[in-house]
This record gives C-alpha cells, sequence and structure tokens, in this order.
C-alpha cells in the first residue's frame, strides 16, 4: 500500500461508488406483497417470551403454534379444526401450501421481541407473526407488522390498549381484555363479598397492567367499592414482600393483585404468606382477587389460590366439542392439558389459514377483509366474532375460582360463572378504548 | 486523509471495504441451504452491526484511552433514542432532526453526568455511572411515563402533530426521501443479497465515526488521554489538570452513544426503556473487551460478534437441530440435540459467556490480539521460509 496516490483514491472512490449505485441499477421484481410465498411452503413467524417472567406461558404457546402448524399440514387427529364452523381448512397446509414455522425468543422486552419479529420477517421471509406473552410486546410488535406489512395474530394480550388506543389494521385480537374481566368480574365479586368493600391494587407498572387497574377499579367502583389505593410494581420485581406489608395497615379489605404469570406467583404467596387471608378487616373476612387468572398460574402458586377469584378466557374443564376435541389432542402429543395461552394462540393460528384459505390469498390486506366482521364457532368459546371495528374478538368470559379440593396437579380452577357475550360488550370509541385509530391495512407493496 | 500514517490508512480503507461490501460477505451461504441459518446478511441485522459499531467505537475512546470504565453507557443510547423519537413525533420523519437532537442531548446529559462522576476514579467511577445509568431507566420506566411511555415503549401515532408533514409526506423514517426501510435485492444464482437504504446511512456514519476515533487516537489530546491511563497521578504532580481532559473524552463517547440511539430509532422509530438497562451498559463493555480495549477496529468487531449472537444463534430451535443430525441414528440424533439444544435457542447466553471467558484467558486483548497473532505466525512463517532458502553454511 505504498503508493497510496491521488489516482489510487480516485479509483477507489469510482469502484465504491459502483457498488452503492448498483443496487438502484438492478431493482428486483416487485411483489405485490411483503414476502408473497413463491414455493410450495409458506413460513409463519412464532414469536414467544421463552426467558423473563412469562417464560411458562411461552413455552405453553409455542407447543400450541406446533401441534396447530401439525393439524394444519394434516397431522395428528385435527384437533379444533373438525368442530371448527368454517370448513375451508383440508389439512393440506394453507392454500395447497405446506406451513413451515420459525420461532424466537421476545425475551419479554420491546426490542428484543421486534429484533427478533424483524429477522423472522426479513430473513425467514415469514407472511404472518404471532405470539406475545405480554401486552407491551404485543402492541411493539403490532406496530412493527404494520410498518413492515404482514399480519400480526395476537397471541396473550390483555391490555385495552391492544384493540383501544394502540390498535392496528394489521393486527388482530383474539383474547379477552381488562375490560371484559372488569364487566365480568364484578357482579359475581358484589355477590359474594357485597357492596361496602375497600380495594387496594397492585399493579404490574405497564399498559397491561394500567388498563386492567383502570377497568377493575371502575367496575367495582360502579357497584359500590371503594378503591383505597393503586400501587404500581415493576415488572421485573421478584419479592412483593415491601409491596404486601403496608395493605395491612391502608383499612382495605380486598387485595387485587394485577399482576401475571411469575409475577403473580409471587405477589400472591407474599400476601399470604402475610397471613392477609386469615384477617378480619372491618368485620369482613380479607379478600384476595386475581383478575386475570391461568392454570400455569394458579399452579404454581400451589395450595394459596384455593378460593381465589378470577377470570380467564378460556379453560380445559370446559365441555363443549371444540374444547374437547383440543384438549384431547393436546394431551395425547404432550401428556397434559393446555392453558388458556396455548388454546388462544392454536385459535389463532386456525383462524389465519381459514382466513386465508376464504380470501384466495396471503395478501394481508385480503386476509383482514376476510377476518373482519367474521363469525365463528366450535372453536372453544361458543359464538365469537371478529369485530371490524376494532379487531377485537367478542366472545363469553370464564369467571373462575381457585377449587378447594383439587383432583389432580392440573385440576386446579372451576369455573363459576360463563358471563354471557352482552355483559361484557362495549362500544368501539368507548373512553377507555379511544384515542385509536386502525389506520388502513398495509400489505407492504 | 492525506496526514494519516500508511498503517492508519490501510485499516480506514478495510473500514470503508467491510462496510461497502457487508451484504455480500455477511450472505455467504446460498438460500435455502441448510447452513443459510448462519447468513447474517439482512437489514435489520446489518444496522445493529453498524450502529453498534458507532457505540462501540465511542465507547473505546473512553475505556480504551483514559481506562475510565464507565458502566453506564446504555442511558445515553436511550436518552438519544427518546430524542429522535420525539422529533419523529413533532417535526416529522426526516431522519436528520432526531440525530442532530440525539447527539445534542446525549452531549448535554453525558456532561452532567460526567462532571459529577469523574470526581472519582476507579471502581468508585464505574459505580456512579451505573448508579445514574439505573436511575435514569428507573425514571424512564415509571416517573416520566408521560415523557417515555413507559414499559410500552415511545412510538410515533397518526395523530401526533409531525408539523412538518402533510396527507402526502412518507409515514416511515426517510432522509429526504430515501426511505429506512427501502431494501433492493440482488438474486445472483441460488444467493440473494439485500442492499437497504437503512444500512448504507448507518454504515456512512460507521465509517465517519471510526475516521473521527482514529483522528483522536493519533492527537496530542489522544495521547493526553492515554497519558492519564498509564499515569494519573504523576500527571497531576506535574502540575497538569487531567479533569477537563476526562471530562472532554465522556462527552465525546456520549456524544458517540447518543448518536448510535438516534440511529437505532432512525432504522426502527420504537425506544424502549430496557435498552437503558444496566444489562445493556455491560453489553457494551463485554464488546469492547471481547473485541480489544484500545485498539482501533476491535470494538466494531466486539459489536458485530455479540449481535451476531444474539439474532443468529437464538434463532437455531430443537427443530432446526433435529433437521441437522436427521442423517444421524435416532438414538444418536437425539443425544446430539439434548446437548446442543442448552447452547443454542433461549441458551444463546451460554454459549456467548463460554466464548468470552475463553477470550478472556487466551486472548486478553480480545478478537484483535488473536487476528495479531495469527499475522505474526504468518509473517514468521514466511520469514522462516525465506532464511532456509537461503541458508548460510557455517564458515569452516
Amino acid at each position: 500500500m505504498s503508493n497510496f496516490t491521488r489516482r489510487g483514491l480516485l479509483k477507489t472512490t469510482a469502484i465504491a461508488g459502483a457498488g452503492l449505485a448498483m443496487p438502484t441499477l438492478i431493482t428486483s421484481p416487485v411483489a405485490a406483497y411483503t414476502n408473497a410465498p413463491t414455493g410450495g411452503s409458506v413460513t409463519l413467524g412464532f414469536n414467544v417470551p421463552q426467558t423473563g417472567p412469562y417464560a411458562d406461558e411461552g413455552a405453553d404457546e409455542l407447543r400450541a403454534y406446533q401441534l396447530a402448524v401439525e393439524h394444519l399440514n394434516g397431522g395428528g387427529d385435527g384437533g379444533m379444526m373438525n368442530t371448527f364452523s368454517s370448513k375451508e381448512l383440508k389439512g393440506n397446509g394453507i392454500l395447497g401450501k405446506k406451513v413451515e414455522y420459525v420461532t424466537g425468543d421476545t425475551q419479554t422486552k420491546s426490542d428484543a421481541a421486534r429484533a427478533s419479529a424483524k429477522s423472522m420477517i426479513e430473513k425467514d421471509g415469514a407472511v404472518m407473526i404471532t405470539g406475545g406473552s405480554s401486552s407491551g410486546v404485543a402492541i411493539a410488535v403490532q406496530g412493527l407488522c404494520q410498518e413492515a406489512g404482514v399480519i400480526f395474530m395476537a397471541g396473550l394480550t390483555h391490555s385495552n390498549d391492544t384493540t383501544g388506543k394502540d390498535k392496528k389494521a394489521n393486527g388482530f385480537r383474539h383474547f379477552f381484555n381488562g375490560y371484559m374481566s372488569g364487566a365480568a368480574l364484578a357482579p359475581v365479586l358484589e355477590a359474594r363479598y357485597g357492596k361496602d368493600r375497600n380495594a387496594y391494587h397492585l399493579t404490574a407498572d405497564y399498559t397491561w397492567g394500567w388498563t386492567q387497574q383502570e377497568s377493575i377499579a371502575a367496575a367495582t367502583e360502579a357497584k359500590g367499592w371503594n378503591t383505597v389505593n393503586n400501587v404500581l410494581t415493576p415488572l421485573a420485581t421478584t419479592d412483593f414482600s415491601s409491596y404486601v406489608a403496608p395493605v395491612l395497615n391502608s383499612g382495605a379489605d380486598v387485595l387485587v393483585l394485577n399482576h401475571y404469570g411469575g409475577n403473580m406467583i409471587n405477589s400472591l404467596t407474599s400476601a399470604v404468606q402475610f397471613g392477609l387471608r386469615d384477617k378480619v378487616v372491618n368485620n369482613k373476612n380479607f379478600e384476595i382477587v386475581v383478575p386475570l387468572y391461568s392454570r400455569l398460574m394458579a399452579r404454581g402458586a400451589g395450595e394459596n389460590v384455593k378460593g381465589i377469584f378470577g377470570s380467564t378466557n378460556w379453560h380445559w374443564s370446559l365441555t363443549d366439542e371444540g374444547t374437547k376435541a383440543f384438549v384431547k389432542s393436546f394431551g395425547e402429543k404432550y401428556g397434559f392439558p393446555p392453558s388458556q395461552a396455548a388454546h388462544t394462540t392454536y385459535v389463532q393460528t386456525l383462524l389465519y389459514a381459514d382466513a386465508c384459505e376464504r380470501a384466495g390469498t396471503f395478501n394481508p390486506c385480503g386476509v383482514a377483509e376476510a377476518l373482519e366482521g367474521f363469525k365463528f364457532d366450535g372453536l372453544g368459546n361458543g359464538p365469537t366474532e371478529y369485530r371490524a371495528e376494532d379487531h377485537q374478538c367478542f366472545k363469553d368470559v370464564l369467571v373462575v375460582k381457585g377449587k378447594e379440593n383439587p383432583t389432580s396437579e392440573f385440576d386446579v380452577l372451576e369455573v363459576v360463572e360463563i358471563t354471557p357475550r352482552a355483559q361484557v360488550e362495549y362500544a368501539p370509541d368507548h373512553p377507555m378504548f379511544a384515542g385509536g385509530n386502525l389506520g388502513a391495512c398495509n400489505s407492504g407493496a | 486523509m492525506k496526514s494519516l500514517a500508511k498503517s492508519d490508512k490501510r485499516t480506514l480503507l478495510f473500514v470503508i471495504f467491510i462496510a461497502i461490501a457487508a451484504p455480500f460477505l455477511l450472505n455467504p451461504f446460498p438460500e435455502g441451504s441448510a447452513m443459510a441459518q448462519f447468513n447474517a446478511g439482512y437489514p435489520d441485522l446489518m444496522q445493529r452491526f453498524a450502529y453498534f459499531g458507532v457505540l462501540a467505537i465511542g465507547f473505546n475512546i473512553l475505556f480504551g484511552l483514559t481506562g475510565y470504565l464507565s458502566f453506564g453507557h446504555a442511558a445515553f443510547l436511550g436518552v438519544g433514542s427518546y430524542s429522535a423519537v420525539w422529533m419523529f413525533k413533532l417535526l416529522g420523519m426526516n431522519i436528520i432532526p432526531g440525530l442532530i437532537l440525539s447527539v445534542i442531548v446525549a452531549g448535554i446529559f453525558s456532561l452532567l453526568i460526567g462532571y459529577i462522576s469523574l470526581r472519582r476514579s476507579g471502581i468508585y467511577f464505574s459505580i456512579l455511572t451505573l448508579a445514574f445509568a439505573q436511575m435514569s431507566f428507573a425514571m424512564a420506566y415509571s416517573v416520566l411515563t408521560p415523557l417515555t411511555n413507559g414499559e410500552t415503549g415511545l412510538q410515533v401515532y397518526a395523530d401526533d402533530p409531525q408539523v412538518f408533514m402533510n396527507e402526502n409526506s412518507i409515514a416511515v423514517p426517510h432522509l429526504f426521501g430515501l426511505k429506512m426501510q427501502d431494501t433492493f435485492t440482488l438474486d445472483i444464482g441460488p444467493w440473494a443479497f439485500q442492499f437497504n437504504i437503512g444500512y448504507y446511512i448507518c454504515a456512512l456514519f460507521l465509517i465517519a465515526a471510526f475516521y473521527m476515533s482514529l483522528r483522536i487516537f493519533r492527537s496530542p489530546f489522544g495521547l493526553m488521554l492515554r497519558a492519564i491511563k498509564t499515569n494519573q497521578t504523576r500527571l497531576n504532580y506535574t502540575g497538569i489538570n487531567t479533569r477537563p481532559y476526562t471530562l472532554a473524552a465522556f462527552v465525546i463517547s456520549g456524544m458517540y452513544a447518543g448518536l448510535a440511539g438516534g440511529l437505532m430509532a432512525s432504522m426502527d422509530p420504537l425506544a424502549g426503556a430496557e435498552r437503558m438497562q444496566w444489562t445493556a451498559s455491560g453489553e457494551i463493555v463485554l464488546m469492547t473487551i471481547l473485541g480489544g480495549a484500545g485498539t482501533l477496529i476491535g470494538p466494531v468487531l466486539g459489536a458485530g460478534f455479540i449481535k451476531y449472537f444474539e439474532n443468529i444463534f437464538s434463532k437455531i430451535n430443537e427443530t432446526v437441530l433435529h433437521g441437522w443430525f436427521a442423517f444421524l441414528p435416532d438414538g444418536l440424533e437425539n443425544a446430539i440435540v439434548w446437548v446442543l439444544h442448552f447452547f443454542v435457542g433461549k441458551g444463546w447466553h451460554l454459549t456467548l459467556g463460554l466464548l468470552f471467558m475463553a477470550i478472556v484467558i487466551f486472548l486478553p486483548g480480545g478478537l484483535m490480539e488473536g487476528a495479531q497473532r495469527i499475522g505474526n505466525w504468518w509473517k514468521n512463517r514466511r520469514a522462516k521460509g525465506k532464511t532456509s532458502s537461503a541458508k548460510t553454511t557455517p564458515a569452516e
């Protein structure tokens, strides 16, 4: 390199310039939409938390996705494809293309989830992204999918914002939300615990916790309850004793835990260890409520959940045909019943596949149109509708209670009441959901 | 460029070449082959290589030259991202205002933190910066939610003011119409090479950042910083006040981090609080040490190394492993997959940790020391070859 001259520099620059200009000279043929599948297969992206506080839910979601792919490709016993009211799915993949999938770890962090989803879209050619076990992550990934022009089928996300202020035209949610939990739970709580109650909220400090706390507080206050205090706890907290101790002296007689996953297991255990459930405050037994329940959590918290009320999207002990078929094929493959996280992600995958079949294309705009206003049945929740205005599914909500005498380690929840759809429905412009805008669907073309 | 030494010119040209040819170099395996899993030449990861490269170069100016180990650099990265996203929300999606503001804000922020932290040195300095970074993280996460949108992360919404935009404006980050997300694909046989505009803009900044750091390394100012690392007490005894120099280095490296944060937000207009967490700061330290602290090019290599593991190894799942070893008998296949699955997928941290240990133990100078040793070995071999051919016979 001793001959580093002006001429040499000019040459290098020219070559570099040509290199830079090349991509503009040879543009590839423009596809009709992002990642249009060209070969004999189509790739779906399963983006779930494999580490962090929601790792248990993530693992169960992944099992359900693998089962759904198996069923779509014609393997296994077909599960809920047989009970689904729409009969488009034939077990020959989607639109005749074999279903393949890639997985990623969201780490329950928005940044990591977006990076993982981006690599699925840019590197692996995924035409649909699904998953998320935290509303913060689901909202972040939903925004990304909107920009990139792929469909996002939300997994476990319970925040009002996912289909409220952060709703997107390319995003769809089957799972219920905080408002529905409040509307279903409040009447049951009123009937059991009375009208005159003082509630103390511990709330996970992110979008899901905030909106659920707001929903529960509003619904219970409408029944005459009083909200004493609301304390926000960071998502990464593992020791809740310092948050539970002040509850005793606050004059509250109900503790509402707006926590999920590992958070809820720790905070509930902590509350029980402090002896809250044995206390009598204001001449009433002290009660604990966990608005969003799941079997995985109930199992993690063990004895402590007995008699505690909450709501859930679905439970494996339901007796409709869809639930029975799903529990059977999940149980045969993995040896235990599925959680509600597994259920919603399995259903989302089938709904997406079915929408592609009915639209006759993988184009996100066609798929979105097929999903909007779609009414179906046979997927475990009874008659369900994908509302066109906000891409939220409307269906019955289950109020559950920790079982007093569990017969097995999976049989920890019992269904107290099935709240009908009409009672949990709200207008698309309800104040708790206002401020958002679906926008136009984006196919990435 | 004229005043650069020969070897420095070579290094700079090397960096420019790598940056331009990255889409080819990172995609060595044909599409659809089993090895395609290891291709890293897709826009998102290439962008990450570039802006984390900028970050590591900046960190190296502080750590590599003065020896001050800051454990809070992620705070500047986060502040830069938030500034850039706020510019997108208030002004419009052109990335220039965002990048300018992110550098300025990070500069001011690092001046404040540096002014206080640099009153101490050694471990006390590290702890102070760590404390400040954790404080910033906690504030961004909850107290400052109106400004940062908490855990959900700051995003651009359709109803934001965006005063410079009308209905026909581009709604994604762009540089005077060049959209960051636009990618052109060049198909040669079974290979598909992706050229992304966002990446080349990041690469431009990486080259500029590298050139600046090269000039700083070779300047009298850089010499003074090295003197501080070697023996600060002696400098103080000779009557030199070292504080302005360390503060300047701290602010410069903070501004580098701010630029990296701004670029990060420009490539993906969302700023999350977790990029300010102490683990993120630790990652920057790892990048620099892994690549070779105090070397020019090492930190960039270290940044690439870590990001490669995070994005490529974490995506290898058991199904992929079974695909690779399908030719083996079932029992053996399952055994191998069972062992390997601890090191890929969610176990990528383990692989990275083992490699990090190996590098720190056997190559304390990082990847650069490895490259140097290979270079020396090669030279010695060639030299040996020459001497053996021209072997002199002993005198009688």
